[in-house]
């Protein structure tokens, strides 16, 4: 029996969160506290990069399977990687430490409890991207809405009440149908197990139905247009290292889900919707790119540019192309280090200013000029600039576009040059200007600790930006042989 | 000469209530000691009818009139449980509102006796019997404080709308009677003749009157009101353990006589299951009074408890049975938590007395949102997986509509539920409570708040022993 190198890396943060628990909290032992979690965190970081030195790159089998009987006759808990989960993985473990480390005073009043709240969200979030078994999946998709509820609503601004209703009521609703499906699915082919019913397959007179289900949730997790809604409220009044969650890694879990299972359970289905999707995606590219243009507040003006950028995401995946898919995966990636880092920079000057407004602010860079270079970094990150991890993602994808749909294509680059407008508009009235407020000047500048986490994104900003390869070549065998399968079924079908 | 070691557990349940009777008329102020000794009867009774599955599967007493099987002694087990920790856990709270006497828990066992002989029936008048036993206890345990006026309209409010209730169920035994020539639900099996529709109305009265009992939509007017003017003891009482025994009347009386006319009932059932969840849920969400949530709730956990049975199969069955189980480990939290709320001798049951609990009492606020949670059904917690079970048989008989109402109704539960998670943790605090619990109070909040937390990681166990349950 091996080592159960996955469920240790899902056991780990709540295990480190049960010890928060034990341990009573008051204002003097906060650092001790943060440290424990901090330490969990980072463990579980290098685990993960252990199994990445171990996972096989040559094969798009599942590696690292567990899988124990749960419910007799009728689920297994089953886990395993492929190229496609495993940068997930390594995403959730790398931004979680940084997450924690950002809290500095932002958060004052129970901070054992947010760092409880932060930790179980990692074992959570470790679990969707891990199951292989679709029960087990809906478990750790809609548990991570525990967690994140109370970290809105308790850590949040001034309207959070109505937010942390707001995406708990949406996401619940979107997965309901989710699990109508999955039971659906149970017992049109007998068993739930994700590799089983990749071999199996589902009939095609269920299909439509079946991934309409899974798209309802996924849709609003992602979020599409016009289900993003929550995500702008949820993202101005969650805390900082809760955005930062939200962005980075929440996001993700839909866009796997639509990849793992949309693609890989209903390739009929999805060959059915590919225009729905395109369509989606185009009017989230476009709309929210001129929505995110006239934002006042910077939180909601990063919040709508995720929807931009996840409408990318969703484009890619359904192009059905290897460079598609791969530019969505790198993509998803580069937004979870981009848009957490964009979060960030917003909390840096938010701490110092307590506000998000973009005309409180103008004419910083001579004020906080560390600061200023690495906002400048992340926000050309984030409009696509070459040499950063935000180009390689919305190349590929675009490429893939190109070759299936030009016209979708173009409207899509479109939206690529208002993407540039809006971050490049944002960075001139945030940083560049005329310094009108005087309070800005007894701004300080990034402290050791921000420093670090912000270098801590920017350097993957930068390096997957020149050399992608170690992404690509994770990836690449799982992908070409999920396009392989979803051909060969479209074909045998005829 | 029949078996009489098979009814050994109502047998001795019946003389030890003439016993603690006699006790409490020739000594004074026994009133501890009569609540004592009861706590007891209902745990050796337990023992007993758990002692008798072991050996029993299945057998038949008094001319086919009562029958012990699985299902009888599971449900009678949960019962006795259940009446056993509701009276443990409101001693304080007895002892605070001057009600602490030997009538009280002579009541609830005389009500649980009720339940037992509803729970074994095999014959409308047996069932009739054992029903009116509980019930007439039921109405005097909701007068029991009677120097409240709310508590005196809670229990004549309960006992006419029940009368009236039990007199449609009694018409409809009449007409199931005059149409089959007997009450025993074997003999009605084999004499079923479906041209005949008058039989069908029988069929719906009895259902009328059950599903009063049982408070489901549209029959559940009494139960918000009853509910809160009751004594919370009561309440909790009435949220947990009558439920048992009409479900599984319930149960009994659908799959025996009458499984062969399930496109007759089955309609019956799709509706008041579709009807209590969409309520209980809506009607939830305007409430500011604690025990009138719970009762809105506890309409919406019929709901799903009925969409179970309207499957007509034995997984169906399992699952209702699986999801009142849970159902009342969770209640029996949230009561826990009531009682919790006392300071200085005085309850709170409104919803704005949640507020800022999280800052007072962290470890009970804890506790409630995860029952919360879990009475909202999200996963990983027990209530989810209550209604997994519900769903995984409602759509293996592919009602689609049934499940997909069912699940959004979820949804607009989970909003009043968030209500009170909200006002515990994101409001302002106000006084603190009493800490000084009795310990059975902890132990009773502590083992439902583990069990729902931690049923996710031994989810067969339960199963397991569900899954004995064989009807059909």
């Amino acid at each position: 029996m091996n080592f159960p190198i996955l469920s240790s890396l899902i056991l780990l943060p709540t295990i480190g969160a049960l010890f928060l628990f034990f341990t009573r909290s008051s204002e003097k032992n906060n650092n001790t506290v943060k440290y424990v979690a901090l330490f969990t965190s980072i463990v579980n970081f290098f685990l993960s990069i252990y199994l990445w030195a171990l996972f096989d790159q040559t094969t798009s089998e599942f590696q690292f399977v567990e899988d124990r009987i749960w419910i007799d006759n009728f689920i297994n808990y089953k886990v395993g990687i492929d190229g496609i989960s495993i940068l997930f993985i390594l995403l959730t473990t790398f931004i979680t430490p940084l997450c924690i480390l950002s809290i500095n005073n932002s958060i004052k009043n129970r901070l054992s409890e947010f760092l409880i709240a932060v930790l179980i969200m990692e074992s959570f979030m470790i679990g969707v991207f891990c199951s292989l078994d679709l029960v087990i999946f809906y478990l750790f998709f809609e548990a991570g809405l525990i967690p994140m509820f109370l970290i809105i609503g308790i850590w949040g601004g001034a309207r959070r009440v109505y937010s942390a209703f707001k995406f708990f009521l949406y996401t619940l609703l979107g997965s309901v149908l989710m699990l109508v499906a999955i039971i659906s699915i149970y017992w049109i082919t007998g068993t739930t197990d994700v590799v089983e019913l990749y071999k199996i397959g589902i009939d095609v007179k269920y299909q439509n139905l079946l991934w309409l289900a899974f798209f309802s949730s996924f849709a609003v997790k992602t979020p599409m247009w016009p289900v993003h809604t929550w995500l702008p409220d949820a993202h101005v009044e969650a805390p900082t290292a809760g955005s930062v969650l939200l962005a980075a890694i929440l996001l993700k879990m839909a866009g796997y889900g639509f990849i793992r299972f949309s693609l890989g359970l209903f390739p009929d289905a999805s060959e059915v919707f590919t225009p729905l999707i395109y369509a989606l995606s185009v009017i989230a590219i476009i709309f929210t790119s001129f929505i995110a243009l006239m934002q006042e507040d910077m939180k909601k003006l990063i919040a709508y540019s995720s929807v931009a950028h996840m409408g990318f995401v969703t484009l890619g995946i359904f192009t059905l192309q290897q460079q598609g898919i791969e530019g969505s995966i790198i993509q998803m990636i580069s937004h979870g280090l981009v848009s957490a880092a964009l979060f960030l920079c917003v909390g840096v000057i938010y701490d110092r200013m307590h506000s998000r407004l973009i005309n409180t602010y103008g004419g910083i860079v001579s004020i906080i000029p560390k600061y200023s270079v690495l906002f400048m970094l992340f926000t050309l990150a984030a409009l696509g600039l070459p040499g950063t991890s935000g180009f390689v993602g919305e190349f590929l994808i675009l490429m893939a576009a190109f070759k299936d749909n030009f016209l979708v294509a173009v409207i899509a680059s479109l939206g690529v040059i208002i993407g540039a407008a809006y971050m490049l508009w944002l960075y001139k009235r945030v940083v560049f200007g005329k310094l009108i407020n005087n309070d800005l000047k007894q701004m300080i500048d990034l402290n050791k600790s921000e420093l670090f986490i912000l270098s801590c994104l920017a350097i993957p900003t930068l390096f997957f930006g020149f050399y992608p390869d170690p992404l690509i070549n994770t990836i690449e065998v799982s992908i070409s042989d999920l396009i392989e399968t979803y051909n060969f079924k479209l074909v045998s079908k005829f | 000469m029949e078996n009489l070691q098979l009814v050994f557990p109502e047998i001795f349940l019946s003389l030890s209530i003439m016993f603690l009777l006699i006790l409490g008329v020739f000594k004074k102020n026994s009133s501890k000691l009569i609540q004592n000794i009861s706590q007891l009867i209902l745990l050796v009774t337990a023992i007993i009818t758990f002692n008798e599955t072991i050996s029993i599967s299945e057998a038949k007493l008094f001319s086919n009139s009562v029958i012990i099987d699985y299902l009888s002694s599971f449900m009678k087990i949960i019962t006795l449980l259940a009446a056993f920790l509701a009276l443990v856990i409101s001693s304080n709270y007895l002892k605070i509102f001057n009600i602490f006497k030997i009538e009280y828990p002579i009541l609830i066992l005389s009500s649980v006796l009720g339940m037992m002989i509803m729970i074994s029936s095999n014959d409308l008048i047996v069932f009739y019997m054992g029903l009116e036993l509980q019930s007439l206890a039921l109405y005097v345990l909701a007068t029991f404080n009677r120097d409240q006026i709310k508590s005196s309209e809670a229990g004549l409010k309960y006992f006419v709308l029940s009368a009236l209730s039990s007199g449609l169920l009694l018409y409809g035994c009449s007409l199931i009677y005059g149409f089959t020539g007997s009450t025993n639900f074997d003999v009605i099996a084999t004499q079923l003749n479906t041209n005949e529709y008058a039989l069908t109305f029988g069929i719906v009265f009895i259902l009328v009157g059950l599903a009063f009992k049982i408070s489901a939509v549209p029959f559940h007017m009494w139960a918000p009101d009853v509910y809160e003017g009751s004594p919370t003891s009561v309440t909790l009482f009435f949220t947990m353990v009558p439920k048992i025994a009409a479900l599984t009347v319930f149960i009994r009386f659908l799959y025996v006589p009458f499984l062969y006319l399930i496109e007759q009932w089955q309609m019956i059932l799709i509706f008041l299951s579709i009807a209590s969840m969409l309520f209980g849920a809506i009607a939830a969400i305007g409430q500011t009074n604690l025990k009138r949530l719970v009762a809105y709730s506890s309409i919406g956990h019929v709901g799903y408890a009925l969409a179970g049975l309207a499957t007509g199969t034995n997984d169906g069955i399992q699952s209702s049975v699986i999801y009142i189980t849970i159902y009342i480990l969770m209640n029996l939290g949230l009561f826990s938590c009531l009682l919790m709320m006392k300071r200085n001798n005085e309850y709170y049951e409104n919803i704005e007395d949640l507020s800022g609990l999280s800052k007072n009492h962290p470890m009970l606020s804890l506790s409630l949102l995860i029952i919360l949670f879990s009475l909202a059904g999200i996963p990983p917690l027990a209530g989810f997986f209550a209604k997994f079970y519900i769903f995984k048989s409602v759509l293996e008989q592919s009602m689609y509509f049934l499940a997909i109402v069912g699940l959004l109704s979820t949804v607009i539960a989970a909003f009043y539920y968030l209500r009170l998670i909200k006002i515990m943790y994101f409001d302002k605090e106000k006084e603190k409570y009493d800490t000084d619990h009795s310990l059975w109070l902890k132990f009773s909040l502590t083992a439902s708040t583990i069990l729902i937390l931690l049923y996710f990681i031994f989810p067969s166990q339960l199963i397991d022993v569900v899954s004995r349950i064989n009807i059909i």
